[in-house]
């Protein structure tokens, strides 16, 4: 696939979302380019999460599409029905997308290794000496190689989150998507995932969806910004134009409020 | 009339030759029920909803009706329609199905205890439905849950003198046999007595022991 470059490698097309009588997300649509760093930003409540979790599959879609690659993820075409998909194509489309939450989700049940090794042995398919050399290579670019046997639970806050990252990226995912990665942190343990983070984007191309609370991340990292209100699209442009000039009142107001804290 | 000790130490030997009888059903009954427990609460979460009826209407009989009694359906009313097992069988199968109904609700206990985002985390990695499973929630789950098999292994462990009812000649079953025989009933039941006591008594101390050290492990982590 990808044989057409200008081809998105995501799309949403009217998604929206609620939860109960609560509308989340009114009718999206979205393009990302390969090789898009984007930082969600916006108001709590206004849909930026649920944006990510829509992608990853942990939430369905009420109404709209969303293609990765120009393959529909969680949906298969019958006649010109859309079906809900499960199974081998589901697994196939959503292995393109990894996922780093606010509260780690590392398996407390496995060292810091066992937790990177874990997708790549069980569901690519590498053997365990690959799949051990490329979790400990990962867990040096994180800065923990002498961390590999330690259980989630003797590591810090911003370890565990920096494990999360390996892990994500063992699975080799052309979009990567990070939920408000520091959120749960304690502030002098920002700055360490925070790196991480802003290395990856220098040394790869990876895609990324980036919701964060933090502007000056948002700014320095990202190559588009979003902002979101009330569950749209409320702006998309340039980090520079976005953050230095707003073309949105609601932009303003909100920029005004978080960075004048 | 006084207890007879030459008695009690010559019926000693049989009644735990017996015992081995009451331990094989309780071991049997016990994998068995955790095998069934695990499957009715994973046919209970599938999402068809008429095996999710049927599952909760088999664990609500199951539950709703005497031990007793579904021994003696098992015993008596099974081999009518063909299906006849031998009285061990009929007894593992008994405990199994009817244990294995209050430890389905042990496993649902076990399972909503496994935090959200581990599902999602498992998502996130792609894995397949059985990966997620068995290397992910389980190991999660089932730990947690051990102090509770252990209290349900010695409440079953207590219930095999049901067995004795179907013909098992089990400790119960052994020590009636004796009495017949010799008309002496305080010597075979005391020692039935003491036997199950010698051997439930230490058990408890063992499951409130793994009780504890995964309570400390639990609060030293997470």
């Amino acid at each position: 696939m990808g044989a057409d470059p200008r081809q998105p490698i995501l799309r949403m097309q009217g998604v929206s979302k609620s939860y109960g009588a609560v509308q989340i997300l009114r009718g999206i649509d979205l393009d990302v380019e390969a090789g898009q760093r984007i930082a969600l930003i916006g108001p709590s409540g206004s849909g930026k999460t649920t944006l990510l979790r829509l992608v990853m599959t942990l939430e369905t879609p009420e109404d709209g599409t969303i293609e990765v690659e120009g393959e529909l993820l969680g949906l298969r075409r019958v006649g010109d029905r859309l079906v809900k998909d499960s199974g081998a194509h589901l697994r196939s489309v959503r292995g393109k997308i990894g996922m780093v939450f606010q509260h780690f989700n590392l398996f407390p049940h496995m060292s810091a290794l066992q937790n990177i090794m874990d997708g790549p042995v069980h569901v690519r398919g590498l053997s365990k000496d690959q799949a051990r050399e490329r979790a400990l290579d990962l867990l040096a670019k994180v800065g923990l190689r002498n961390k590999a046997d330690s259980l989630p639970r003797q590591l810090s806050g911003g370890q565990q989150q920096r494990v999360a990252i390996a892990r994500a990226l063992a699975m080799e995912p052309k979009i990567m998507l990070f939920d408000e990665i520091t959120s749960a942190l304690d502030p002098e343990l920002v700055g360490e995932v925070l790196a991480i983070v802003r290395e990856l984007a220098h040394e790869t191309g990876m895609t990324m969806l980036i919701v964060t609370h933090e502007m000056g991340f948002a700014r320095e990292v990202a190559n588009r910004v979003l902002f979101m209100e009330g569950g749209h699209i409320v702006e998309d442009g340039e980090p520079e134009q976005v953050f230095g000039n707003p073309r949105s009142d609601r932009t303003k107001a909100f920029l005004g409020a978080v960075l004048h804290r | 009339m006084n207890f007879d000790f030459d008695y009690a130490l010559q019926i000693l030997p049989t009644l735990l030759r017996a015992t081995v009888i009451t331990f094989q059903a309780t071991v049997g009954g016990m994998v068995l029920a955790m095998i069934v427990g695990l499957a009715l609460e994973l046919l209970r979460r599938s999402g068809v909803k008429p095996v999710v009826y049927a599952t909760k209407g088999f664990v609500s009989f199951v539950r709703g009706t005497p031990l007793l009694i579904q021994l003696y359906f098992l015993y008596y009313v099974l081999p009518l329609y063909g299906l006849s097992l031998e009285t061990m069988e009929t007894g593992i199968l008994g405990l199994g199905l009817h244990y294995g109904a209050y430890l389905s609700e042990v496993y649902r206990a076990g399972i909503d205890g496994v935090p959200k985002g581990q599902w999602e985390a498992a998502t996130a990695l792609n894995a397949s439905r059985t990966h997620t499973w068995l290397r992910i929630i389980l190991p999660q789950a089932v730990p947690p849950m051990l102090p509770v098999f252990g209290n349900y292994l010695i409440a079953m462990f207590k219930d095999t003198p049901l067995l004795a009812t179907i013909t098992l000649l089990e400790l119960l079953g052994t020590a009636q046999a004796e009495a017949a025989i010799s008309y002496r009933y305080l010597e075979p039941y005391t020692l039935v007595g003491l036997i199950f006591l010698v051997l439930s008594w230490p058990s408890a101390s063992l499951v409130r022991l793994i009780e504890n050290r995964i309570r400390a492990e639990n609060r030293n982590g997470r």
